[in-house]
């Protein structure tokens, strides 16, 4: 039986996004959309990443997980510290929820906000190019993994930051390149070797990878591989998130 | 019976400043409680231990008997708090913020005629469906205190519920905390107007320092050695514009306050005599037609220990 405080905050938590879709679906769909319609018009032709795959395909996959990963690391971490700055988060503290419950609602919610807006772009493209669909398995769970993970993220810079500043700073100098620079654009195996060693330490490619392997069939690494290193980067995190709030780690004075 | 609130010995420091130094006190179920202090007192620190807020660094508290800590689950559910801040979630409606906060407690559709009970109570129910941004500061108010009552708790701490509220407002407030507590809920008030902490605990904690300076029932307190402090009015038979230069200079110091035909005098009773007073004001033909004494009340309490601990 579901947990009644459990569900009342994941339900808020979606709510909130929910109330301000404009913001928090629309715009983020837009923007993603106008990625590809500039890079899939710049380089469609000119660059072959897979076999029998146009370059518009291949962009679809690596655009949508990384509107997932950023709108669930959004989600998480702005709610908090929107209410750890306005300090309504102590309406959640008074209550009898347990750190654990506080975790997964918040987690959970990220999870829907990243697929909700990964499923508009993916809508939205798929009017302009056809993709296949290898596997819906591992699309489902890179999707689930990779929005988890960024959610859980969020949470952790959520509690860290005290200040809107300080977050931006996590999304903009660890977000950000991370995922631009995790293969959404290109194969790696098209970088010289360095930079292909590089791309191998950034978990966000996994993702990516993974993901575009549900479409295609075909990856720069082996899904297992990139499934394994999720699983085991969300296991670290959640657990790291987890004691932070048991400890109530800039929250709990 | 157990006690509401139990805190036993409990410390805490921020660095190198000690907020809190071993606080000990017991309050009973269904009484009405007051916690008052000066700004920086700890008090604030102590409601926020209570509620788990804050962690106590050393020592124990218990809501009901469940340990704040331990049993958090159950100690939370005993205890509804009205934050000092006027905090609010601007994307909800009044209700929408009832609701959610009734479902952290495991409360459904099943609180909904308490939910319109509390709306109806506060004066809120033609705010029911209006976003919180759009409310007045006092309105606000009334939604935190609705907030902290929404899942029935047995124990309500109201950290200073009145500041920055009007007359009408604050009335509207004492006469439904009042009547919650004669339905049987422990009520702990901080606040920094005394006069109603004075008309409306039976018992009063006064906090300097993070130590108890005083605990005892509002009468006793008012009667204590702690404060020996009394005034007198005397209504002259012409105006006093200033005192005169014979005035035996122990009586010039008490005088607090000439306006008229009225002399306020502040006397100690240990060792102020009215008679000696009367006497050095008739010895420099000042003639006394009426005059009245005031007990100490809790400001003069509460200033006496807060400036005591002071100096000390």
């Amino acid at each position: 039986m579901i947990n009644r405080g459990f569900y009342t905050l994941f339900y808020k938590e979606t709510l909130r996004f929910y109330k301000v879709a404009f913001q928090t679906i629309l715009a983020p769909i837009i923007t993603t959309l106008l990625y590809f319609m500039v890079f899939s018009h710049v380089l469609e032709g000119r660059v072959m990443v897979f076999e029998e795959i146009s370059y518009t395909s291949f962009l679809i996959p690596g655009l949508v997980m990384m509107t997932i990963i950023q709108n669930a690391f959004a989600n998480s971490s702005s709610s908090l510290i929107q209410s750890k700055v306005t300090g309504n988060i102590v309406f959640v503290l008074l209550t009898p929820l347990s750190y654990v419950e506080f975790y997964l609602a918040f987690m959970l919610a990220a999870v829907v906000r990243g697929i909700v807006v990964g499923v508009g772009v993916f809508l939205v493209a798929i009017c302009f190019v056809s993709v296949p669909v290898h596997s819906f398995l591992f699309l489902l769970l890179f999707a689930v993994l990779g929005s988890a993970i960024l959610g859980t993220l969020g949470i952790i810079a959520g509690i860290w930051a005290e200040k809107f500043d300080q977050l931006a700073g996590f999304q903009n100098f660890v977000i950000m390149p991370l995922s631009f620079l995790s293969g959404v654009f290109y194969s790696i195996h098209s970088l010289p070797p360095f930079w292909q060693f590089v791309s191998h330490l950034n978990p966000f490619f996994y993702m990516i990878d993974g993901f575009r392997y549900g479409f295609f069939g075909v990856s720069d690494t082996s899904p297992w591989i990139s499934l394994a290193i999720m699983v085991v980067a969300f296991s670290g995190l959640a657990s790291f998130a987890i004691k932070l709030l048991k400890q109530g780690y800039r929250l709990r004075h | 019976m157990t006690a509401a609130i139990s805190i036993r010995n409990v410390k805490k420091s921020y660095g190198s400043l000690e907020v809190l130094k071993g606080v000990d006190l017991t309050i009973h179920r269904g009484e009405f409680f007051g916690l008052l202090g000066p700004n920086g007192a700890g008090k604030s620190t102590l409601i926020n231990i209570i509620a788990g807020l804050a962690h106590a660094d050393s020592g124990d508290v218990s809501v009901l008997g469940h340990h704040v800590v331990d049993d958090y689950r159950q100690a939370r559910r005993a205890l509804g708090v009205v934050p000092q801040e006027l905090v609010f979630d601007a994307f909800f409606s009044v209700r929408e913020v009832l609701q959610i906060q009734s479902g952290y407690f495991g409360l459904g559709k099943e609180n909904s005629e308490w939910i319109d009970e509390l709306l109806d109570a506060l004066a809120l129910t033609e705010k029911a469906n209006t976003n919180m941004r759009a409310l007045s500061g006092g309105m606000k108010r009334r939604v935190l205190i609705a907030q902290a009552l929404v899942h029935k708790p047995e124990v309500v701490i109201l950290d200073e519920p009145t500041a920055g509220v009007d007359v009408e407002l604050r009335k509207l407030l004492w006469n439904f905390v009042v009547q919650l507590n004669q339905e049987g809920h422990t009520i702990v008030l901080t606040t920094h107007y005394l006069e109603e902490a004075e008309k409306l605990c039976d018992r009063i904690a006064i906090l300097n320092h993070g130590e108890v300076v005083a605990l005892d029932t509002r009468a006793a307190l008012l009667q204590s050695e702690i404060c020996n402090k009394m005034h007198l009015v005397i209504k002259t038979a012409e105006e006093v514009v200033t005192l005169p230069q014979q005035l035996a200079p122990s009586v010039r110091k008490m005088v607090k306050q000439i306006d008229g035909r009225t002399i306020r005098l502040e006397l100690y009773k240990d060792k102020d005599a009215i008679v000696d007073v009367l006497n050095a004001i008739a010895a420099v033909d000042i003639q006394v037609v009426d005059l009245e004494t005031e007990r100490a009340d809790l400001e003069d309490v509460f200033v006496e220990l807060t400036r005591k601990r002071a100096s000390e």
